[in-house]
């Protein structure tokens, strides 16, 4: 099908495009950024916005730079920037072995991080990344910039903390130590299609190879991504081992509060949860 | 203001090296301004809502969905379909040339937009794996499930390529 009619604003800089929404957000208008998931639900009829803002054309949208320690993600970057390290160390190894898991390419060459964001699908995968890491999203609107962290943002499928008149502009992630291992494991039907479970985790190791800190999160399984306080404290402070590892994914899959599936979904979870650890934190054992 | 509050829009773009300029409604996609206004049918539509991937075009050197993307917004771009591929009229691309021998195209529905998605995975990755190229197309439905052909062409492709033929 065709998406309905509706009126088109092409703001050339974010000032005109939050003026621009600002003006139509009470009717309903929407930002137009990458359109990988707007333009189809607007195919099908299942959104029907009068009025779309897009702002392909703002420049400053699509900038990416390291600054401050932290990698600064302007919300219009696509998907496939990330497809080459966007970053030394970690962070950047991290952007792009979870990337490969968005989508098809020719979606990711469109489709933006900002925009995956604001869409906050509980099956996307820069969600996940943005609450691990301790992402802040940067919004902006006629009454000025502010600040928002990852699990704020986040309110749940398809809500974001966003009022209908701001702009997400730009998303940081703070660098990881050169020193940080990470894992990410995702279980999708297809190569592409919606993760059905997904974990991340990231370990910084103290100097006798226990963990020193464990960050581990999940998305795809409920409504939002969200770290497992419960996992993490289990993992802390212990040495890496095939043990721990079936006792972390058993923790995050009676952690977790599954919105469908329970039981196949907790069975991924658990599934998802010990590889990501084991591929973080004994890359080795797992290659033996 | 009366010019943002209008439904149709004066849209200037190359495709296939010619410039194009025409006035087309804001709603119509990339897709359909190729095909029903430039005559362009070679870029085929499927499903309309990005998952099928026959109708994948290049703009700019990317791979997109053309049905994800409004005519307008190919403003100053450069696109190429299917027809754009060959560089003359009488020789075809190395990748035409090597799904014509591995008979890795029996209806064709999908092929514009397997070509449009293997030229720019082929410059970014100029020495694939079958495995990479696997999960490159995964993105493209063949309902004739005539994969190992497609992945045996690109595979030789990627090599006269390499060669500079």
């Amino acid at each position: 099908m065709k998406a309905p009619p509706f009126e088109w604003h092409r703001p050339a800089t974010l000032a005109e495009a939050v003026a621009s929404l600002a003006a139509v957000a009470p009717q309903d208008g929407r930002v137009l950024a990458g359109g990988q998931s707007l333009l189809p639900a607007m195919a099908l009829r299942v959104a029907r916005p009068p009025h779309l803002v897009d702002i392909n054309g703002i420049a400053e949208l699509g900038e990416l730079r390291v600054e401050d320690n932290a990698l600064r993600i302007g919300a219009l970057v696509r998907h496939a920037a990330f497809h080459r390290p966007v970053a030394h160390g970690p962070l950047g190894a991290l952007m792009a072995g979870v990337v490969r898991h968005i989508a098809h390419w020719p979606i990711r060459t469109r489709g933006s991080f900002g925009g995956s964001l604001c869409h906050a699908d509980p099956a996307s995968e820069w969600p996940l990344v943005a609450v691990v890491l301790g992402a802040t999203m940067q919004a902006v609107s006629l009454r000025g910039d502010r600040l928002i962290d990852g699990p704020a943002f986040l309110r749940g499928p398809l809500e974001t903390a966003l009022a209908p008149d701001e702009i997400l502009r730009a998303v940081t992630l703070p660098l990881l130590p050169a020193d940080a291992h990470w894992g990410f494991e995702e279980v999708a039907r297809r190569a592409g299609d919606f993760a059905q479970a997904m974990a991340l985790v990231v370990l910084r190791m103290d100097a006798i190879g226990r963990v020193a800190e464990a960050r581990i999160g999940i998305g795809g399984v409920e409504a939002v991504p969200r770290r497992l306080a419960a996992v993490e404290a289990l993992v802390n402070g212990r040495l890496p081992s095939a043990t721990l590892v079936e006792e972390a994914g058993r923790a995050a899959a009676a952690a977790c509060d599954p919105m469908e599936d329970a039981p196949y979904r907790r069975a991924l979870v658990r599934a998802v949860v010990s590889r990501a650890l084991a591929s973080a934190a004994m890359p080795q054992a797992l290659a033996a | 203001m009366s010019e943002d509050r209008s439904l149709a829009r004066r849209v200037n773009c190359v495709v296939n090296g010619t410039a194009q300029a025409a006035e087309v409604s804001v709603r119509r996609t990339l897709a359909d301004y190729l095909r029903q206004d430039l005559g362009l049918t070679g870029t085929h539509l499927g499903c309309e809502h990005g998952v099928c991937g026959a109708c994948t075009v290049l703009v700019d050197g990317r791979a997109v969905r053309s049905c994800l993307m409004l005519a307008v917004q190919a403003e100053g771009c450069a696109v190429t379909t299917v027809e754009g591929i060959a560089p003359d009229v009488v020789t075809l691309h190395p990748l035409q040339t090597a799904f014509a021998k591995h008979h890795a195209l029996q209806c064709g529905f999908c092929t514009p937009g397997m070509l449009t998605t293997l030229l720019e995975f082929l410059e970014e990755v100029p020495a694939p794996t079958a495995e990479e190229i696997r999960i490159v197309i995964s993105g493209n439905l063949c309902r004739c499930t005539g994969y190992e052909p497609i992945v045996a062409a690109t595979l030789e492709a990627a090599a006269v390529m390499r060669g500079g033929a």
